[in-house]
């Protein structure tokens, strides 16, 4: 499907309104985005976290799909038995509609507490999608940091104080742990680059086997900004590599993004109050520079291996404005 | 060991057209159930004394004998977690552990019945490390009692076959739509061969019939959201029905096991009562060493001992009532567990009894054993002496001590 | 909202088989900013519409007819996402009634 807006808002939303994400919530817009972008009916499990609490509190669901919430850690696992049941029973001749499957978990749901389940159910070869709306941090239980959370950002078990700069280690590449699986497809996206995100689900979900999204979903209250500025923010990391929109297809890695510039990660840090005391204390500029630093050198990384540059698929729109083109 | 709890149905036997009789391992016999139930789904992962079952469910997968998608997973965890997605979306589904296997997935036994999923989980009870024991403990299942399943055991292969078999129907039924355990001991029966009798493959298909869940996952006219959370204004109403559910669920166990009676011959009961009618002293022991017991149990009545036992099967829902209108004649009863409750100082199963004898105007004196940890053999002699306590306590008319280990070095 | 259900009212399970009912369950009170659009500067490019994270500004025709004020938060998104110079949605003071 050609990926117009035009086009997109005649289809039915099946996210719909009345769930309880915080307004201005990134992730609201990254589900919104996934659900419109599909085409054949399907299956979600969805992780515990923000989007599970506030998208299906009994008795209100704001999912028009069928959709099963069991557990934290689980969301793949879950899925994998949901995909083997459909396997199963279509084998049997007792289903014959074509279905496809997606999981869905926060960060600490995918980088920690759910990491082994999503690599059992990788490894296995499970016909679906796993999508990990990364804020960064548990901010359900109240902005805890994760294995996704950056250097030197502050949370409530990373804070900021007279004697720390915050969190003490570098987030880790889950994108590439999860390439290491040798899955058919993968990507890093985020909701305010629409089209490449709604492009990769529809790849992903095009593809036979396990495939995984990344996708940079902008938490305000977590990350201490204004709430109109979600998108904004998803763009900034973007814009300075410290959240690159690639994909890797069948082993290749490809970009689907390139800065015009590329802007210094003080520009994506500064507005964002998880960051402030980074820029109040002379000291911790050790810190800042430790963090341009790795992003230089992972985008650098990145670019060799990075073999053919790509456009997502479907980039031309007439309605779409310039600032979204990525 | 003794003949087996089967009361054989006068007269019924002979129109059964199963009848292999075979020579099997608990594992081998829960392996076979399960090959002739077919299920679409078994996800599960191996741990000791299990791990057979899967592995020859597995064969049955790679040579084509099942149609079943076996989901090998990395780790019990996952297992559950795929079982309930897998019985939420319509999938006939099992799956098999034990001992740190069962405390894996534990988070999941609540939520796979408080989903409703109608799962059937093969148990081989094992011990809790630490220290590290591959053999038998009750401390899994019994440890997971109150995780809203339904609970049967059984004392030998025949029983675990037969209770596979039945809990598909329960765990499947309408009215009941609840995940269902079958609990054998590990090692003592999950590997000692047995003589077990089979039902044909058409009998059982057709005794276990088709799945009809109410909504699932998969049907895609009628999506369904599951697993929402449910706050202060509705959990309560959750659990209530759940609960009803659970204690509703006892007819239809009841109900199945007269069905099952009628194609096998053998008659099941929410629990076994051996020579209780006119009994002084009984036991209540649970599983495999309900055998020996009965063999005392024989020994005593041929001295002229009014000894008997009381063997629960289905221990969720607790039959209460019916344990205490079996028990109350009795003048002294003393309830063995191979677990402890730490702390408690009465074991899982005296609590459950104790409380059902209460209200009784004259209640049979109770003492309470620990016995048979980590697969330690209970010796003939060893419940003979429980009995000449309980002869001795009937006489002096008073417990001078309710809760003891059974053979242990002080 | 709904009505209460009683446990035997309610399907087993936690099951809940009405998607998308959440649309009962408004939010429009909880917010302090409303957007407001001004019709003429308004190109329908659509931009507001895929980054609102409540999917409630209507579109039709690919013509943008409404904003749901049942179930905008009053994030902010759609006007500051707005391409158009000048913006052709801006956040004022909600005046709520008591
Ligand atoms: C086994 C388990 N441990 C801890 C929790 C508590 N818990 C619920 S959600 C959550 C954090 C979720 O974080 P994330 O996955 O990043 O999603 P977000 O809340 O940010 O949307 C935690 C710690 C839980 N539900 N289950
Ligand atoms: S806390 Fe953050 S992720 Fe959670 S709902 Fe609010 S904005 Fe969204
Ligand atoms: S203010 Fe936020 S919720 Fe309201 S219409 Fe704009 S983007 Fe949507």
């Amino acid at each position: 499907m050609a990926l117009s807006l035009k086009e997109l808002s005649k289809k039915e939303e099946l996210f719909s309104s009345g769930h309880r994400l915080c307004a201005g919530c990134g992730a609201a817009t990254t589900m919104r985005q996934i659900m419109l972008a599909t085409e054949d009916p399907v299956v979600i499990s969805t992780a515990t976290g923000c989007v599970y609490v506030a998208t299906a509190t009994y008795p209100y669901t704001a999912w028009k799909c069928n959709w099963i919430h069991s557990a934290f850690e689980n969301s793949a696992a879950t899925i994998s038995g949901v995909e083997a049941a459909y396997q199963s029973l279509k084998r049997q001749g007792k289903i014959d509609k074509k279905i496809k499957f997606i999981a869905i978990g926060g960060d600490g749901g995918t980088y920690d507490i759910g990491l082994q389940s999503l690599s059992g159910a990788l490894e296995r070869g499970h016909n679906f999608l796993y999508v990990c709306y990364n804020n960064e941090a548990y901010m359900n239980t109240g902005i805890q940091r994760s294995g996704a959370t950056p250097l030197g950002a502050s949370t409530t078990t990373s804070p900021a104080g007279s004697a720390s700069y915050g969190k003490k280690v570098f987030r880790k590449d889950l994108t590439a742990i999860v390439a290491a699986h040798n899955i058919p497809y993968l990507a890093q996206t985020t909701p305010a680059h629409w089209r490449d995100l709604m492009g990769k689900v529809q790849k992903a979900l095009a593809v036979e086997g396990p495939t995984f999204l990344n996708i940079l979903a902008p938490c305000h209250r977590g990350w201490r900004v204004e709430m109109k500025d979600s998108m904004k923010l998803a763009r900034l990391a973007a814009d300075t590599c410290y959240w690159p929109l690639y994909e890797v297809e069948n082993g290749q890695w490809k970009l689907n993004y390139t800065p015009k510039e590329k802007k210094p990660v003080t520009e994506w840090l500064k507005p964002q109050g998880r960051f402030k005391h980074l820029f109040s204390n002379p000291e911790y500029q050790k810190v800042v520079d430790r963090l341009q630093e790795t992003v230089d050198k992972e985008w650098a990384a990145l670019l060799k291996k990075c073999v053919v540059e790509s456009k997502p698929p479907e980039t031309e729109t007439k309605t779409a404005p310039a600032r979204d083109v990525c | 060991m003794t003949n087996l709890q089967t009361k054989k149905e006068p007269g019924s036997v002979k129109d059964i057209k199963s009848a292999r009789f075979a020579a099997m391992t608990g594992n081998n016999a829960i392996a076979e159930a399960m090959r002739q139930i077919n299920p679409d789904v078994v996800a599960a992962y191996p741990i000791t004394p299990q791990t057979e079952a899967v592995e020859e469910f597995a064969d049955f997968v790679a040579n084509g004998k099942v149609k079943t998608e076996y989901v090998a997973v990395e780790s019990e965890h996952s297992s559950m977690s795929a079982c309930i997605g897998a019985s939420a979306a319509g999938a006939r589904t099992i799956t098999t552990t034990s001992s740190a296997g069962f405390a894996l997935m534990w988070e999941m036994l609540p939520i796979a019945s408080g989903l409703r999923t109608p799962i059937v989980m093969y148990v081989a009870n094992r011990a809790f490390s630490a220290p590290l024991n591959i053999h038998c403990s009750h401390d899994d299942t019994m440890g997971g009692r109150d995780t809203g399943w339904i609970q049967l055991y059984s004392e030998n292969a025949q029983e675990g076959y037969d209770n596979m078999i039945q809990a598909i129907r329960i765990a499947e039924d309408q009215s009941v739509r609840l995940p269902v355990m079958v609990c054998l001991d590990g090692f003592i029966i999950s590997h000692s061969v047995e003589r077990v009798d089979l039902l044909d493959d058409e009998t059982v298909r057709k005794f276990i019939g088709e799945n009809k869940p109410p909504y699932h996952l998969l049907n895609v006219a009628k999506p369904i959201t599951i697993g929402a959370c449910a706050l202060q204004d509705y959990y309560t109403e959750h659990k209530r029905q759940h609960s009803e559910a659970l204690i509703n669920s006892k007819d239809k166990i009841l109900q199945v096991a007269d069905e099952f009676a009628k194609i096998s011959g053998r008659k099941y009961g929410l629990f076994e009562s051996y020579k209780l009618d006119d009994a002084e002293y009984g036991l209540v022991i649970i599983n495999s060493a309900a055998g020996v017991a009965k063999m005392v149990v024989d020994d005593l009545r041929g001295k002229g001992v009014k000894a008997g036992l009381l063997k629960p099967r289905v221990y969720r829902p607790f039959p209460g009532k019916e344990i205490r209108d079996a028990l109350k004649h009795l003048k002294a009863i003393a309830v063995m567990d191979r677990v402890d409750a730490f702390g408690a100082g009465r074991t899982p199963t005296f609590t459950e009894v104790a409380s059902a004898m209460y209200g009784l105007e004259k209640q049979p004196l109770m003492i309470n054993y620990v016995y048979g940890l980590g697969g330690r053999d209970i010796r003939l002699e060893d419940i003979n002496n429980v009995y000449e306590k309980l002869m001795d306590i009937a006489k002096k008319g008073k417990v001078d001590k309710v809760f003891d280990y059974l053979t242990v070095r002080e | 909202m709904k009505k209460q259900m009683t446990r035997k009212e309610m399907p087993l399970g936690t099951v809940i088989d009405s998607p998308g009912c959440s649309r009962e369950y408004k939010t429009g009170g909880w917010r302090n900013l409303i957007p407001v659009r001004n019709a003429e500067k308004c190109t329908n490019c659509l931009i507001c519409w895929i980054y609102c994270p409540e999917g409630c500004i209507k579109v039709k025709d690919g013509k943008i007819t409404e904003i749901d004020l049942d179930y905008c938060k009053g994030c902010g998104i759609c006007a500051e996402e707005c391409p158009v110079k000048g913006k052709a949605i801006t956040m004022v003071e909600e005046k709520k009634e008591n």
